[in-house]
């Protein structure tokens, strides 16, 4: 079972490490994997995707706790919530599909972000189906090459607030 | 007030009430050597190798309680340091390593004597910290021996750079802890204790499993109070033992791998196993599968990670096992169970399985068995030296045949299996515990890891006996070659073993042997009479003597193999890890 994991974390050094090599030295696997400073700027918040089975997420979540630097660690599969991953895809369609990627873009709601005279690249942000089914329609065009930032998730408010009480 | 980074951490150290730290020099450390060479308050003990200072550490800890503390140098110096760390790590020990490092400027420079040290140690410390500010060093020590010392214990290193020992700033003593990220569970959640006493109270057949979590929570009283209170039997893991008195009548003794019959079957057959400052390790369930079979669980651990890592648990209690033994004996003495009529019966069957397979040994004549020199060593210490052990044989039979009555008493590398962990292990015990008798119980092999801290002992005149189970092999190693790899004795045999008697005396100890059984008392008394130096006893021992019960590898806890056996035409054995 796939499962995203938001970890607050100090913003000091080394604690990237810590997080890393908890997950490498006891065997669980990182899917995704984004950083960003938050309105503390002492503070992080990191977003892990990662899998397994019950009793391994609850080993995840326990062991990110444990760490010293952890600050918070929320398992996003009991919170409903917003997920949101972008990718900037570059590709190269023959002269008469050009047209054709651009509309593609436009339907995903995507942009294009550089344009050279044989390439495209396209900026998309939505959740994981959304990427994946574009990136699969551009196979037929030539993707040159692509990069995804990993996912990020947010609580949604409602729920956030149905927690707390 | 300014002072030095260097006279700031020794003032930290001072009120974090430290007397002692054992190290090592070196030159980017050579800043705090010099503030302690005229400091009165803290003496160093110089060992002769970084690991003998984190093992000699340790055995203080474990010995006393207290934080133990460590101080080395860069580069080698640290990196030797890691296997005692690891050692402490997995035993829940609480020390403080400090060590030296190039001075920031030349950090990730590859200098001369630089190591990459709070990363090579990330995974085997509790916490580590490069300080990289004069200004941040008494908040770091101070947080360090926190860490250390609270929760589920553990190492904390502390890198020290050259130049933050070597500048600046001004010195404030922070009046309290405040870490965030750091909130250890001490009271245990009420309606979880309350589900656990229920449980206690219905059971027919509880086994209480005890682990070091009960000596470090300093919960012996209230385990004795539980166990006497519902009846209920006690088994230890290696590193409960002491934990509950060893010659109580219902304690069963060690349990797993090479435990007793009688603990492992009462495992097997219970109804509900109490596990109590415990993490199920692996040589204690066996076959994860098989173990335990009918049985509830109620898990009892202040680290949550041990709780559903290995077994599944029904009722799991997060908190310090002093504290939530507390609340369960309330608990259970509101419940009013008729408990000595209910469970007689269950203790009588644990009785028949303790007759039908009783712990022993052939005695010989002719030859020394080691599991004898245990046995004299329990009798003439009265049961109540600091007994440190190597990893090996030696450790189980010392666990099988030296009856821990009282926690703090058996010092033993049990998590990570460290070889080399006793000798320098019971050099920390005697500085911490001058008054007491120190023993290691150690290997022909185990003992030639660390023996360089003879000299540590000799300079401080410490009376530590060791008694060397002298066998020329590594005997553990050579127990499974045996019955598991079709007697092929690949590289455990040593060829060459030192005179172990001309060695104690080049450092100037005491040295002893005894070859024949006849005289294993006499070598014991004259060695434990020792008072001003160490003592090396070293006997010669039957070296086809292996440790049984024995619980083969991946097999369940109750599918043992008993020295009765050998003689029968061998039973197929498999070898599995």
């Amino acid at each position: 079972m796939r499962h995203t994991i938001s970890v607050l974390v100090e913003n000091r050094f080394g604690v990237l490490a810590r997080v890393a090599g908890l997950f490498s030295g006891r065997g669980f696997n990182i899917e995704s994997l984004s950083v960003g400073e938050t309105l503390d700027p002492q503070i992080s918040l990191m977003t892990i995707v990662t899998s397994g089975d019950d009793q391994i997420i609850e080993q995840i979540t326990k062991q990110l706790n444990k760490l010293i630097d952890v600050i918070k660690v929320v398992d996003f599969m009991e919170i409903e919530h917003v997920e949101r991953e972008m990718i900037l895809l570059k590709v190269a369609p023959k002269k008469e599909d050009r047209a054709e990627v651009l509309r593609l873009t436009e339907i995903f709601r995507g942009r294009v972000v550089d344009s050279g005279p044989t390439t495209y690249t396209v900026e998309i942000t939505g959740d994981e189906k959304k990427i994946n089914a574009f990136v699969e329609l551009m196979k037929a065009y030539g993707i040159k090459e692509f990069v995804r930032t990993g996912k990020v998730a947010i609580a949604r408010e409602g729920l956030k607030r149905k927690e707390g009480g | 007030m300014k002072k030095s980074g260097a006279e700031i951490l020794v003032e930290c150290l001072k009120r974090e009430g430290v007397r002692h730290i054992f190290g090592y020099p070196g030159g980017v450390v050579l800043n705090i050597f010099d503030i302690l060479y005229d400091d009165k308050d803290i003496r160093l003990i110089l060992t002769r190798h970084e690991q003998g200072a984190v093992h000699a550490a340790d055995g203080y800890a474990r010995a006393s309680g207290k934080v133990g503390v460590v101080l080395v140098t860069s580069g080698p110096g640290a990196t030797n340091t890691v296997t005692g760390i690891a050692t402490a790590s997995m035993d829940s020990v609480p020390i403080v390593v400090l060590s030296g490092q190039v001075p920031t400027m030349l950090i990730g420079n590859d200098a001369f004597q630089e190591a990459d040290i709070v990363g090579i140690t990330r995974p085997c410390t509790k916490h580590n910290y490069l300080v990289k500010d004069t200004a941040d060093l008494a908040r770091v020590v101070r947080e360090a021996f926190y860490i250390a010392s609270t929760g589920r214990p553990g190492p904390v290193l502390i890198d020290l750079p050259k130049d933050v020992t070597g500048g600046t700033a001004d010195f404030t003593w922070p009046k309290q802890v405040k870490i965030r990220g750091y909130n250890p569970t001490y009271h245990g959640n009420r309606w979880m204790i309350k589900q656990a006493a229920n449980e206690i109270a219905r059971a027919k057949r509880p086994v209480i499993m005890a682990g070091g979590g009960v000596i470090i929570s300093g919960a012996s009283k209230e385990l004795r109070e539980l166990a006497e209170y519902t009846e209920t039997p006690v088994a230890m893991t290696l590193m409960g033992l002491g934990g509950f008195p060893g010659t109580h009548r219902l304690s069963l003794g060690m349990l797993g791998m090479h435990g007793t019959y009688w603990a492992n079957m009462a495992v097997q057959h219970a109804d509900l196993i109490v596990g109590i400052g415990v993490r199920f390790d692996d040589r204690v369930t066996g076959r994860i599968a098989s173990f335990a079979p009918n049985a509830r669980i109620i898990h009892i651990d202040i680290d949550p990670t041990s709780i559903r890592k290995n077994v599944r648990v029904d009722v799991p209690v997060v908190g310090d096992v002093k504290l939530v033994l507390r609340d369960l004996l309330q608990f259970l003495k509101e419940i009013k169970g008729q408990w000595t009529a209910v469970r007689a019966s269950w203790l009588k069957e644990i009785g028949k399985w303790k007759k039908e397979r009783p712990l022993g040994y052939r005695f010989d004549k002719e030859i020394i068995k080691p599991e004898f020199v245990v046995e004299k060593i329990y009798e003439l210490t009265k049961g109540d030296a600091i007994i440190t052990t190597e990893v090996g044989q030696n450790q189980m039979w010392t666990a099988q045949y030296y009856k821990f009555d009282k926690p703090r008493r058996l010092l033993t590398s049990g998590g990570l299996g460290t070889m080399g962990y006793g000798f320098p292990a019971a050099i920390g015990a005697q500085i911490a515990c001058p008054d007491k008798m120190v023993i290691d119980i150690a290997g022909d092999g185990s003992i030639q890891m660390n023996i360089q801290e003879l000299a540590t002992a000799v300079v401080n005149k410490l009376p530590i006996k060791v008694a060397i189970l002298n066998n020329q092999y590594l005997g553990m190693v050579r127990q499974w070659q045996e019955l598991f790899y079709r007697e092929r004795y690949s590289y455990s045999h040593l060829d060459v073993v030192p005179d172990f008697v001309k060695v104690a005396e080049a450092y100037g100890a005491v040295g002893l042997r005894a070859t024949r059984p006849e005289e294993v008392e006499p070598v014991l008394r004259e060695g434990l009479r020792v008072k001003d130096r160490p003592v090396f006893m070293d006997f010669i021992v039957d070296w086809k003597e292996k440790v049984y019960p024995m619980v083969p590898a991946g097999g369940a806890i109750d599918e043992m193999l008993f020295e009765e056996e050998e003689k029968k035409p061998k039973r197929r054995l498999r070898a599995v890890k």
